[in-house]
């Protein structure tokens, strides 16, 4: 019995599931830490926060799914073997094997019927005239596109709409029970706390961006299968299908590329606050002189010479996945390299404020060794910094692979990706009539990302920056106690300015 | 006469977390036209929150829920925001604690000054400037026609402390509030700024709401007292009803807590007040003070006390005066002072048994300059510094900020190294000794710091950061468990169970983390992580000087009673007095780096003989109620010590300067086997007859003190 596929970890894929069980293990850690746990409760306050952190929980789910990959059989009967076929697929290729499957000829606008452009048709009379030909499958079950297709779009999406909505309204009766359990109180009133908002997590926030997602979701995935909702691209594949592959390529540039420079940031950092003298010298002369470089020149060289390397060394990899993927990971790895300074002129600052902390002093009075002081005093002390930092550069680094891509410097042309859509769209702008669908998915999906890691961040920050005091003034009022009937406060009042005034 | 402030059951709430704060919950009080009003009471008790309310300047999440604050009659609370812009300066005006982080750094004082007249009295030009140098003159400003024109961080805490007194006197106010004034500065500094208020006062007739924590201050400047605790006002009296017989419970129990020559004498421990002030989101049934009292029965808890009247003008929310609930205690005072539990004095140990002996300890920091980084010159912290501690002994060394004393603790420990010097411990010299052979001594002196807030890893549980200094210096309690890890462990956790308990803090509070801990409970804790490695010296760098009068006396009684039981010998750096008073064996006064008077307790407090201990020992404020001291004024400030004065490091600020003192610096005058100063009031040691001729005369001129 042979496997029916052969599962295949890339190098980012791997990377992934370290990062992620570097996660899980410090959820847990934080779970057992009542002084860890509370700037993430304050996390938790925050509406906008938790509202953004839904719509990040879908790209990271979809980025999981598409992290998954492998290669499936493919039947060969000249020696009955099997034989594992050389394109690596992922999870998510196979659920949306539909949308990528399903490939067109050349443009096609969204919810089109037809093609985008004019072919030459060979009539059954054996003439010859030039018009816009159905497309192979979107729209393709309707008899009569012209009358039947708006009717036929609507109905669909409001059907999946309905459906995702029926999918919410069981979501939020779990969760209600849920918390009804918890606080031992009863189900009604609970979700009347929810939809007031009196809850400490702001559950309603939550759940109206879960709402709308999944009205949109269920409407997409209803029409997907029948049309190309963001239309096609030159080569016929479906533009839905590519934003959604895009995803992972943005999360991997922003997480990766995080994981890649800590060791230089936090290493550097703390060694130049904590030793000074040389060391510190040293370490702030790397560091000046590598942010005085030009960042994509540097990228670009170092890009360019990996794929010379990549070009005369075929025989390196075994499909075009595993070159695409080493690519991709060499680019973090460039990324991380050109950006740890910030991070590590931000860290020796604070390493040198904590250095002359009362509690760092009293550790060298019992002659603890620079390594503990280091890894146990400092390190915990600087981890809100870190974690505000990686949160911030997150966005500025999805951002910045779409810049490279365009620009030609970033990800293999074969991977999809933010910035090669944008690339390939780019021509497709000048033209008239114009192909506008494929930048403006790749831009919506793009600024989706962004602007959720962006608001999440903002919530960590104010959550774990000590500056930035947040309290809920949402505390109710006390009680007036009735202190004007008290009947001692009266006499002595008067008594006190007799007292006073002789 | 009517009252010029009169607040009415105001009441103002923080909303922080999820119970409001009741900051300030229903007081009421008068202040007269001219008078000082000293609001007392320890921190957290809602002090400077009455004076942000007054000046309605409160936080964002503060809100004034309840009363009235009416200046002159009219209710500052129903003013619109516009007018209230009129009164803050104009009316009232207000002083803070620290001068350091109330002037704009960008801003050259005469304009941050003008700003003000300019608002009230629309003074501009020339005019303004005329103003802003006569109200630096009459602050008290040298050279103020040249200074007027710099930058605050030219000028010293004390002079900043004057500019800002200057800046509140810009608005002629009828009433100043000054919340702790002089908290953050030195003794001398604060003396001088006392008298400046004082005299300001006399001449102005304005009205001041003294905001402080010291009885000390109180005495000084106060006319009329309140005493707050918890939110309310517990006692208000006169100044001299309040000194000569304080009533409230908590107030008796505030001047118990003081440290001073009496108690030592006594033998007897400081009054405790148990516990800290308890947090204000709660509801109060009953006394705020109940917890604490020791006098609290069963009404106390049930009810809350209304106003007594103890004498005119003096009243007292206790159960304990009202006539109605039948008062329990006849004599309160008397019941009172029965309950002094007393600490037996140290051994004393063999005469020369000496522990420490640090000779001509010198540490200079570089100044760099320029691109290279050029040295180009020292600051000289520590200038030459001996001194000596027997077995279970203490020393004191007092001075003023920026002396060099914590310096000199820190270069005993050599977590600075020094520049030059020796220091033997035991006998063993510690200067050059290498990282690893220093180590194996570090158990044997450990130190405590100031600041119990950041002598803590806020990321650390308490067991592990008292267990921190026993891992690393491999303490070991019994050999036998060298083999067994798993029985060293459980013997190190029933060691950190001991050391809580020694300290006063139950075993069970070692899972947590220092945030859930008040800051005497931090000192605490930090006592007992220098503890664990079984010390024998403990350098206590200011070690209650961040706490409250309440809380120090706590502290100061648990390192009495760890020096009785373990013989630990301490080197108490300090600038409050009657801590040393009642702390110490042995006092040395440090000024500019180096030691200028060394002697027993006695000797140099009772009997203090270079001007500058003088001069230091009159500027402590003093309880009583009527001081018949001079008060020496030191004018200026400490000297930098990069570039310290030729001769006599004090000669710039001295009374006696002599041409001689100009030139080189005195050397030692002895006057008992145990008490020497410098300085040539008095006959040098190896010096010529000539010399000593002119001291004489100085000396004779001397015995007048």
């Amino acid at each position: 019995m042979t496997m029916l596929f052969k599962p295949v970890i890339l190098w980012t894929d791997a990377l992934i599931y370290l990062l992620v069980m570097v996660v899980l293990a410090f959820v847990w850690y934080v779970r057992r830490n009542e002084h860890m746990l509370a700037p993430w409760r304050r996390v938790g306050h925050s509406a906008s926060g938790m509202a953004a952190l839904t719509v990040l929980v879908f790209f990271i789910v979809i980025g999981l799914l598409d992290t998954v990959h492998f290669r499936p059989t493919v039947e060969n009967s000249s020696n009955g073997e099997k034989v594992y076929s050389v394109e690596v697929l992922s999870l998510l290729d196979v659920i949306a094997a539909p949308l990528r499957t399903r490939v067109e000829k050349t443009y096609s606008a969204p919810f089109a019927a037809y093609l985008y452009a004019r072919e030459t048709i060979e009539l059954l009379d054996g003439g010859q005239i030039r018009e816009f030909p159905r497309l192979q499958f979107g729209g393709a079950h309707l008899q009569n596109p012209e009358v039947q297709l708006f009717a036929d779009v609507a109905w669909r999406a409001a059907a999946g709409a309905a459906l995702g909505f029926l999918g919410w309204c069981v979501l939020v009766a779990l969760l209600g029970a849920l918390l009804a359990r918890r606080d031992n109180a009863r189900f009604l009133p609970t979700l009347s706390a929810i939809r007031r908002g009196t809850t400490e997590i702001p559950w309603n926030a939550v759940l109206v961006t879960l709402g709308l997602i999944l009205s949109l979701l269920g409407a997409a995935l209803a029409l997907s299968t029948h049309y190309h909702i963001f239309g096609s691209d030159k080569v016929g594949q479906d533009v839905f299908y590519q934003s959604l592959k895009s995803i992972r390529t943005g999360l991997v540039i922003g997480t990766l590329t995080t994981l890649m420079m800590l060791p230089f940031a936090l290493l550097l950092g703390i060694m130049a606050g904590y030793f000074r003298g040389w060391v510190d010298d040293v370490i702030q002369y790397i560091y000046t002189t590598l942010s005085s470089i030009p960042g994509v020149l540097l990228i670009a060289a170092a890009v360019l010479m990996m794929q010379v390397y990549m070009e005369a060394h075929p025989e390196l990899f075994d499909t075009i996945a595993a070159r695409a993927d080493l690519r991709l990971l060499f680019l973090c790895i460039i990324l991380g390299v050109t950006s740890w300074t910030g991070l590590c002129r931000l860290l020796r600052g604070e390493t040198l404020k904590l250095r002359e902390m009362e509690y760092i002093q009293a550790a060298h009075a019992f002659g603890v060794s620079h390594w503990r002081i280091i890894s146990r005093h400092i390190l915990p002390n600087v981890m809100h910094i870190v974690l505000i930092a990686t949160v911030m550069d997150f966005s500025g680094l999805v951002l910045a692979e779409a810049v490279l891509s365009y620009v030609g410097v970033g990800v293999d042309p074969s991977m999809i990706s933010f910035g090669t859509m944008i690339n390939a769209a780019r021509l497709e702008m000048a033209r008239e009539p114009m192909v506008w669908w494929a930048l403006l998915s790749a831009f919506g999906f793009m600024f989706a990302l962004v602007l959720s890691a962006n608001l999440f961040a903002d919530a960590v920050q104010d959550a774990f920056n000590p500056r930035v005091r947040t309290w809920s003034l949402k505390a109710g009022k006390p009680q007036r106690t009735g202190r004007e009937e008290d009947p001692e406060t009266k006499p002595v009042a008067v008594a006190v300015k007799d007292s006073i005034s002789p | 006469m009517s009252p010029l402030l009169q607040i009415d059951n105001l009441e103002t709430i923080l909303h922080t977390g999820a119970m409001p704060v009741r900051a300030v919950d229903g007081i009421t009080l008068q202040i007269l036209q001219g008078e000082t009003f000293a609001l007392l009471g320890e921190s957290g008790c809602g002090k400077s929150m009455t004076a942000l309310s007054i000046m309605r300047l409160l936080p964002e999440v503060g809100e004034i829920i309840a009363g009235s604050i009416r200046i002159g009659g009219e209710d500052l609370l129903l003013l619109p925001e516009a007018a209230m812009r009129n009164v803050r300066g104009r009316r009232i005006s207000m002083i803070f604690q620290e001068p350091m982080l109330s002037l704009n750094p960008v801003m050259t004082v005469a304009e941050q000054i003008g700003e003000a007249l300019q608002r009230h009295f629309d003074l501009r030009g020339a005019a303004q400037q005329q103003r802003v140098l006569e109200l630096l003159n009459q602050v008290g400003i040298p050279d103020a026609a040249h200074r007027m024109t710099e930058y605050p961080f030219q000028f010293s805490g004390g002079m900043k402390q004057r500019v800002m007194i200057a800046m509140a006197l810009a608005g002629e106010p009828e009433l100043l509030i000054a919340d702790e004034p002089t908290t953050a500065l030195d003794v001398t500094i604060q003396a001088q700024v006392l008298e400046l208020m004082r005299g300001l006062q006399q001449r102005s007739n304005m009205a001041i709401l003294l905001i402080t924590h010291d009885l000390g201050v109180v005495a000084e400047m106060a006319q009329r007292v309140a005493v707050m605790y918890a939110g309310e006002i517990v006692e208000t009296a006169t100044r001299e009803d309040f000194f000569r017989s304080p009533a409230h419970p908590y107030s008796r129990k505030l001047f118990a807590a003081l440290p001073g020559r009496a108690k030592r004498r006594q033998g007897l421990g400081l009054e405790m007040i148990s516990g800290n002030v308890p947090p204000l989101s709660q509801e109060f049934v009953g006394c705020r003070f109940a917890d604490r009292c020791d006098h609290a029965w069963d009404l106390c808890r049930t009810t809350a006390p209304g106003w007594s009247v103890v004498a005119t003008g003096h009243q007292v929310r206790c159960h304990l005066f009202n006539q109605n609930s039948g008062s329990r205690i006849q004599d309160p005072v008397k019941a009172a002072e029965t309950d002094f539990q007393a600490i037996p004095n140290p051994k004393s140990p063999l005469p020369n048994s000496e522990l420490l002996r640090v000779t001509d300890l010198k540490v200079y920091f570089p100044i760099h300059k320029g691109l290279m980084k050029r040295v180009v010159g020292h600051v000289k912290a520590v200038d030459g510094v001996s001194l000596t501690i027997a077995r279970g002994k203490t020393l004191a060394l007092v001075g003023e900020s920026g002396c060099g004393k914590t310096t000199v603790g820190k270069g005993i420990l050599q977590l600075i190294t020094p520049t030059a010097g020796s220091v033997r411990y035991d006998g063993l010299e510690l200067v050059g000794l290498e990282r690893k052979q220093l180590r194996e001594k570090r158990a044997e002196f450990q130190i405590i710091f100031q600041d119990p807030y950041s002598s803590l890893n806020p990321r650390m549980r308490i067991t592990d950061i008292i267990e921190e200094g026993m891992n690393a210096l491999n303490i070991r309690n019994n050999d036998r468990t060298d083999h067994a890890g798993h029985q060293s462990l459980s013997l190190q956790g029933k060691k950190v169970d001991t050391l809580l308990q020694r300290v006063g803090l139950p075993p069970e509070t070692k899972w947590r983390y220092p945030h859930e801990f008040s800051g005497g409970q931090r000192q605490r804790i930090a006592i007992a992580r220098a503890l664990a490695v079984n010390p024998r010296l403990l350098i206590c760098d200011e070690p209650t000087s961040a706490l409250d009068v309440s809380v120090q006396a706590q502290i100061l009684n648990l390192l009495k009673e760890l020096q009785a039981s373990l013989g630990l010998a301490y080197l108490f750096i300090t600038h409050n007095i009657s801590v040393v008073e009642y702390f110490a064996d042995e006092v040395a006064v440090m000024y500019l780096g180096r030691i200028v008077e060394w002697g027993s307790v006695d000797e140099v407090l009772g009997n203090p003989k270079h001007p500058y201990t003088q001069a230091l020992l009159s500027a402590v404020p003093v309880i009583e109620l009527n001081p018949k001291r001079e008060v020496i004024r030191l004018h200026g400030d400490l000297p930098s010590p990069a570039n310290p004065p030729a001769g006599c490091h004090f000669h710039p600020r001295c009374r006696h300067a002599m041409p001689v003192c100009h030139r080189t610096y005195p050397g030692t005058s002895t006057f008992s086997a145990t008490h020497t100063a410098r300085c040539y009031l008095y006959p040098q040691q190896q010096d010529t007859s000539t010399k000593h001729e002119d001291c004489c005369t100085g000396a004779s001129k001397n015995s007048k003190f």
